[in-house]
């Protein structure tokens, strides 16, 4: 029998339909995964579960949660329910706990809310919820707060809280997607021997079909709040019927065509870069700390080349990125533009400057929202001695929009209208229109869905075939770093560890934090089809 | 925590230290001799020498600096030159009615306004939300010294529960006392309860939207639960930097309150020595007040540290 059953489930919200007869269901030690990109209807299905759902929701269908009709219990009933026979994890695990309480209170909260036992049960039934998550008392006792903890800690807490009272079911909507690799690979293990252990059933949500296609027993593919397609992930990876599902799986190992080759110039020289930071001192007479955040980094790019940066948070990418950009002086090494050092006189030069030009990650922050676009892509024309003006002023802006698939009279279109992909093609604009070298792309596509994450890497293979560009490709997802770039350096706290060609590197990884990386990455079955 | 509270508190000696040399130094930069300032354009010469011996302007920048910040130090805060009465007994008797006053009306304002944000929040878009917004509404737009005049219209005039003025001073007997400070303590403090209700309500909804307030939720807490055990404590931080600037406001800024009930307080008293050019005595007062800011300001910042064990570094 099962244990969740969603059946025919549609849902609006003020009268705007989200799911369209939903159906799909968990056994008792099953993983369920449901796919599906942004706006497909995937977590709202996981919060109707629970009936967290917010004001002027219109249910129909029918959810059966361990013989319960989920859609006709009363508010009281479903408290009781939430917590104790259903545990949810979620996916931003830096906002998800309450920055004022210990992780002991907030998972001992859990067990007071439904059972009437003393506070020091709780907090010790806690402490071996906590345990079970890996998070061992001697290291993290009770009383640590949220902020003291990393951002894989904190959600191994979520999921201690989720699992304190042994759930019949849990819940992990994106648990993983706001974490390193390596870091995702072991919460992910958490799940699975969770799951084995108590016999729960796990509805896995995620945007990632490798994610999934590691863990999952069933698959629930979701489009515009449909299910497009289920079955047995091991037959439905090998045998996919519906378009969608296809295209997806496409769009997940999608390899861009790249044109044009990387001559034997170099563009960028890195010698022996260092950047230290001053840390908190220790008391206030006490020595102050310093933090190395670059340490003695040496690499070039060749003129036309494409180089990937891989390492996790914190690892110095940023750093080293501001300070190839001019933003941040070096404290030693030097760094070279075409010959010319990127810093003189404690200023950045501004003849290397223009030309070079970032792509960051989120396309909703980068942009002032009170500018048109016309204005927003033009922005780098404060590095040029005489921007142009007038009529080629606004060639210029056609030009560049034009070249990312965007049309002219985009211009005049502030950001808000635009698609996540849009955004991010226009911030491409914004960087091709002082025609630069280089592009730093700072996790250019790590916000976005993957078939518009496929759209966007050919672009970029198109426009260094065609204007020669030079690119460096910050990411943290190894498969995307595989697909665009011709070398990859791997970098740990400040160190480069690891160099070479892309291939080589990711087939026969040297260094053992590059095997531990390569190891860490999900990958899609390779009988998918 | 002792970090934070050390830390915290030179940064209190520093910032008083500053402000003293700036009321200082303001008194001595603007342009003009405060003697024949205060005296009017027909001194004669003898009596301002007087009053620049008496206000210590012979001398180096430096002596009269010592000379004054020593003074306030060790409770001598000159002479008042309208009054003829040391200006520190003139403060005293003031402060002593200003004060209670001022944390009256803060009680009061935030026993209105924690309740009531705290409500209107929890039914946010319902007819009960509205109602609160709109009386806040008033609240904030109607002049205080207007609900003073009705209140002793109703409670002193037509019902006689209350004087309509005057105070009869803390011999008189505590409740006596408390009871003269009720109207004007009410009227100061329903525009600031209006102001604190809005900014309760406002804090406490952004943190309903938080991830955690989900979190909770999905353990299992009513949304009632959820509320109080998780909302209200993160949504303090607002609220206190606002309540702190009100205690600051009240303490000095009652000028209008106190004319309107008689009561011999701060406000007034800044009043009358500014009409009789007592340079003295607003100087000290000044200081006074700027010192009571800086220490609301210490007290507010412990506040934050107790709310929120982020700001509590571990050394």
């Amino acid at each position: 029998m099962s244990l969740l059953a969603i059946e025919n489930l549609s849902l609006s919200i003020h009268g705007l339909p989200i799911l369209k007869e939903v159906s799909m269901g968990v056994a008792p030690g099953r993983i369920l995964g449901v796919i599906g990109e942004s706006g497909s209807g995937k977590s709202i299905t996981a919060f109707s579960v629970l009936h967290l759902l917010p004001n002027g929701t219109d249910c129909t269908g029918r959810i059966t949660l361990n013989g319960n009709d989920i859609l006709s219990l009363s508010e009281r009933d479903l408290c009781g329910l939430r917590g104790r026979e259903v545990g949810m994890v979620f996916q931003e695990p830096m906002t998800a706990l309450n920055p004022l309480k210990t992780i002991g209170a907030q998972v001992a909260e859990t067990i007071l809310i439904h059972e009437k036992v003393s506070k020091s049960e709780a907090m010790a039934r806690a402490a071996e919820a906590l345990r079970r998550a890996e998070l061992p008392q001697d290291r993290f006792p009770l009383s640590r707060y949220p902020h003291e903890l990393s951002g894989g800690q904190r959600q191994r807490v979520v999921i201690a809280m989720a699992i304190a009272l042994k759930p019949k079911l849990l819940i992990a909507d994106e648990p993983t997607t706001a974490l390193d690799v390596t870091t995702q690979a072991q919460i992910l293990d958490l799940l699975k021997r969770l799951v084995a252990e108590d016999g729960m059933g796990l509805m896995l949500i995620s945007h990632d079909l490798a994610v999934v296609a590691d863990l999952a027993d069933d698959l629930v593919i979701m489009k515009d709040g449909e299910v497009v397609e289920s079955g047995p992930a091991k037959s439905l990876f090998a045998n996919m019927q519906h378009p969608y599902s296809k295209a997806l799986l496409e769009a997940s190992s999608h390899v861009p065509l790249r044109t044009g080759e990387a001559v034997e110039v170099p563009l960028l020289e890195v010698r022996e870069v260092v950047r230290d930071y001053t840390g908190h001192s220790h008391g206030w007479w006490g020595k102050t700390t310093h933090f190395r955040a670059v340490d003695q980094v040496s690499f070039s790019i060749r003129k036309g080349e494409s180089l990937g940066l891989v390492g996790e948070s914190g690892c110095g990418k940023s750093t080293l990125t501001r300070a190839i950009l001019g933003l941040e002086e070096v404290q030693r090494g030097e760094i070279l533009f075409d010959g010319l050092p990127v810093f003189t006189h404690h200023h950045a030069n501004a003849a290397v400057r223009r030309r070079m030009q970032v792509v960051f990650q989120d396309p909703y922050g980068s942009f002032n929202p009170r500018w048109k676009v016309g204005r927003l892509v033009t922005e780098p024309f404060h590095l040029l001695e005489e921007p142009p003006r007038g009529r080629e002023r606004e060639k210029a802006i056609a030009e560049a929009l034009e070249s990312v698939g965007m049309r002219a009279a985009d211009a005049d279109k502030y950001i808000h209208e635009f698609s996540g992909g849009q955004r991010q093609r226009i911030a491409i604009a914004r960087a091709l229109i002082i025609r630069p070298d280089l592009i730093i792309l700072d996790e250019a596509v790590s916000a976005l869905d993957v078939s518009v994450r496929a759209q966007v890497l050919d672009l970029l293979a198109d426009l260094s075939g065609r204007f020669g560009l030079t690119y460096l490709f910050i990411s943290h997802d190894l498969s995307v770093v595989r697909s665009i770039t011709d070398r990859v350096l791997v970098m740990k706290a400040g160190r480069i560890v690891e160099e070479g060609p892309t291939a080589t590197v990711f087939d026969h990884p040297k260094d053992p934090y590059t095997q531990q990386l390569v190891a860490a990455a999900p990958v899609l079955p390779a009988d998918a089809a | 925590m002792l970090h934070y509270f050390l830390k915290r508190l030179i940064s209190l000696g520093l910032s008083l230290v500053a402000a003293s040399v700036v009321i200082f130094l303001a008194l001595e930069v603007v342009p003009g001799d405060p003697a024949s300032y205060m005296l009017g354009l027909n001194a004669q010469e003898d009596t301002l020498n007087a009053l620049r011996q008496e206000l210590g302007l012979n001398g180096t920048i430096l002596e009269r600096y010592v000379s004054w910040a020593g003074g306030l130090l060790t409770g001598d805060f000159g002479t008042s030159y309208t009054y003829r009465t040391p200006v520190a007994g003139m403060i005293g008797d003031r402060l002593w009615v200003s004060l209670p006053l001022a944390l009256y009306a803060l009680i009061l304002s935030t026993l209105i306004a924690f309740p009531a944000g705290i409500w209107a929040a929890a039914r946010r878009g319902t007819a009960a939300d509205a109602t609160v917004m709109g009386v806040t509404q008033l609240g904030v737009a109607i002049p205080n010294f207007w609900f003073a005049m009705l209140m002793v219209l109703v409670f002193a005039i037509n019902l006689r529960w209350f004087s309509a003025g005057g105070f009869p001073g803390w011999d008189a007997g505590f409740f006596v006392a408390m009871k003269a400070l009720t109207l004007p303590a009410i009227a100061l403090a329903l525009p600031q309860a209006s102001i604190l209700t809005r900014v309760m309500r406002s804090s406490l909804l952004d943190t309903l939207n938080e991830d955690f307030i989900r979190t909770a939720r999905a353990k299992g807490l009513t949304k009632g639960q959820a509320l109080w055990r998780h909302a209200v404590r993160n949504a303090l931080i607002p609220v206190l930097t606002i309540l702190g600037l009100q205690f600051s406001f009240l303490l000095a800024g009652a000028i209008i309150i106190e004319n309107v009930f008689f009561l011999p307080g701060l406000g007034r008293l800044v009043f009358q020595s500014i009409s009789a050019r007592d340079l003295i005595v607003v100087e000290s007062i000044v200081m006074l007040l700027v010192f009571a800011v800086i220490l609301v300001n210490f007290a507010v910042d412990m506040a934050y540290a107790w709310v929120d064990p982020r700001l509590r570094r571990r050394r």
